[in-house]
């Protein structure tokens, strides 16, 4: 396999397993979800990978069900918050003095709060469930984003190209349109992929404290926090399995976001510290 | 000296103006909750008329405007009031003492174990970077920061706790016991699985971080020029590495001040620890708004602390910038 082939499949590997996960945690109804009392609380086996939980559900199919769900909601919220990242990092860098010390003092506003508790709050104000952890979630993970792209517009700049355009007498806003914006694209798909993870276990966590998704939903933070109840009686396969399929997808992201960056470092993308 | 007690005035300001905005903000998203206080306050099924309802509102002035009401709790905040917490019916300022004392307990013991270990994986990965260790090292730090602390807890749970029996369940003392009459050894000993718990998930970040510093250190001609002197790789860590990897990685623990929190909220809650991360979530749960904003604030100072000393350090320990020269 030659550099190139192994660098595409490295990148198509593992977006197609999270599509896989996905597709199949969508399709799982109703009928896989439903509770079958005479096999209640059975340990892993071939028919049950997963084990069974106390209303002997298919474990396998809400963990399948509830990544899908936390996917879902990662997509969403990691979308608006890379958008909010890309803004406040480009006025930043773009607009130096007030613009840029707002920005930064935004930044720092936003990290002086635990992430768990902004989380809690805002879902507080929000009456908890998908929205107000969605919304808590994209408010929040914008900040590294934003300060990578600030300092990559800052360095942009610098280019003589955008100082002829500028005494070409072109407008700040066409020079970010045309010149900054296009610059900064790998940063944005690269960003928004790895906030992925985080996004997922924000959600994740903030589900397990009771304040995001509601008990209906399988998501993987009310079947970890379910199955607290059942790990003293040693049903320790409702809570180890569910985990590590989080955490392997929370891996599965990482990874696709890594070699997305290595793809446009080599596509002569410098790389920003 | 001139330059750094400015530079530390300026800092603090800011910090102020944070603080500020953190407080309007979060009494601004309390004022947005659909959570009706005078409900949350009488609970669920008491037998409540409206007149005392509306004699309840009216003690609490819900009917005035918000910016009133916020000049009026920020008043008693400045005073070091911060209000009753409706749960436990007690002072907010004395609650969150209590639950703070709990909590800090478990953050130290996880904030230095994982310090030292983090650092110490981050300078043997450096060390030895493209290597074997390396390389099984750094796939286990990247697992480990990729793994939510509530699982983390969870797994030690049922693995020391439940199947061998080595720890506690839960709580801060041995049930039945009073708080104030357990011994050192028992507060340990339910200290040891939420401390392990935060110090698991906090290290692998750490230890990457400084394995980066690390990297770049080894990169460096101070480090070549050593190498062709013949030092050995420890004489070589003792004399230049560690120096030069500490300041930046005790300047990022100080800044890992709210993660820190953030993993011993979700730790308190997997090992019902009663600290300041479980107060929140009941807070939060049960609509207590006067305890939610006192942990908010708590959080804020606590994070901001944390920068601060960063900052602070930072300007300290490293000559350059001591001098004024970066």
């Amino acid at each position: 396999m030659s550099g190139g082939t192994r660098a595409i499949a490295a990148l198509v590997v593992p977006a197609l397993l999270l599509a896989l996960v996905f597709v199949l945690g969508a399709a799982v109804g109703e009928q896989a979800l439903s509770a079958d009392f005479a096999a209640k609380n059975s340990p892993p086996s071939p028919g049950h990978p997963f084990g069974t939980d106390w209303m002997g559900r298919d474990m396998l199919a809400r963990t399948l069900k509830g990544l899908s769900l936390s996917i879902a909601t990662g997509l969403i919220a990691s979308g608006v918050s890379a958008v909010i990242g890309l803004l406040v990092g480009v006025a930043a860098g773009v607009f130096p003095g007030w613009v840029d010390s707002l920005c930064n003092w935004l930044i720092d506003f936003v990290l002086g709060i635990p992430h768990i508790v902004l989380l809690i709050l805002i879902s507080f104000a929000a009456g908890r469930g998908a929205a107000g952890v969605t919304i808590g979630i994209a408010c929040t993970h914008w900040t590294g984003l934003a300060r990578l792209i600030r300092g990559e517009a800052l360095r942009i700049r610098q280019e003589p190209y955008i100082k002829i355009s500028r005494r070409l007498g072109k407008s700040s806003g066409f020079v970010m349109r045309r010149h900054i914006l296009p610059h900064m694209l790998p940063h944005f798909i690269v960003g928004l992929v790895l906030l992925f993870p985080h996004a997922i276990l924000h959600e994740a966590a903030i589900t397990f404290l009771g304040f995001g998704l509601s008990p209906e939903q399988p998501a993987v933070g009310i079947i970890l926090s379910e199955s607290m109840q059942y790990l003293a009686a040693g049903a320790w396969w409702l809570a180890v399995f569910p985990g590590a399929a989080l955490v392997a997808a929370v891996l599965l992201f990482d990874a696709l976001g890594e070699r997305l960056k290595r793809l446009f470092a080599a596509g002569g993308w410098r790389e920003h510290p | 000296m001139a330059k750094l007690a400015k530079r530390t005035v300026k800092q603090l300001l800011r910090l102020l103006s944070l603080l500020l905005a953190v407080c309007i903000f979060s009494f601004w998203l309390m004022e947005r909750s659909p959570v009706d206080p005078v409900q949350a306050y009488v609970g669920a099924g008491a037998a409540v008329s409206p007149e005392q309802r509306e004699s309840i509102s009216r003690q609490w002035g819900l009917g005035e405007s918000p910016a009133r009401r916020f000049g009026s709790w920020a008043g008693s905040v400045l005073r070091g009031d911060l209000g009753d917490s409706l749960l436990y019916r007690r002072p907010v300022a004395r609650v969150i003492g209590e639950k703070f004392t709990a909590s800090l307990a478990l953050m130290a013991c996880a904030w230095v174990l994982s310090g030292v270990i983090g650092l110490l994986l981050g300078i043997l990965m450096g060390l030895y970077r493209g290597g074997l260790l390396d390389r099984i090292l750094k796939t286990i730090c990247l697992v480990l920061s990729s793994t939510p602390a509530f699982w983390v807890g969870m797994v030690l749970l049922a693995v020391f706790a439940v199947e061998l029996g080595w720890f506690p369940v839960g709580l801060r003392v041995p049930p039945g016991i009073v708080e104030s009459e357990a011994t050192l050894l028992q507060r340990l000993h339910h200290l040891a699985l939420p401390a392990l718990t935060l110090t698991i998930a906090s290290f692998g970040g750490v230890a990457l971080q400084v394995r980066e510093k690390m990297a770049a250190v080894m990169d460096s001609d101070y480090i070549l020029f050593a190498r062709a002197r013949g030092e050995t790789k420890g004489q070589m860590v003792r004399r230049h590495a560690l120096r030069a990897v500490a300041v930046p990685a005790v300047t990022m623990q100080f800044a890992l001040f709210g993660e820190l929190f953030g993993g011993s909220v979700l730790a308190e809650q997997v090992f019902s620890y009663p600290g300041l991360g479980q107060a929140a979530v009941q807070a939060g749960l049960g609509g207590d708004v006067p305890l939610l904003l006192g942990v908010a604030l708590c959080g804020a100072v606590f994070v901001f602390t944390g920068n601060f000393l960063a900052d602070l350090l930072h300007s300290l320990l490293d000559p350059r910038v001591r001098e004024g020269e970066a």
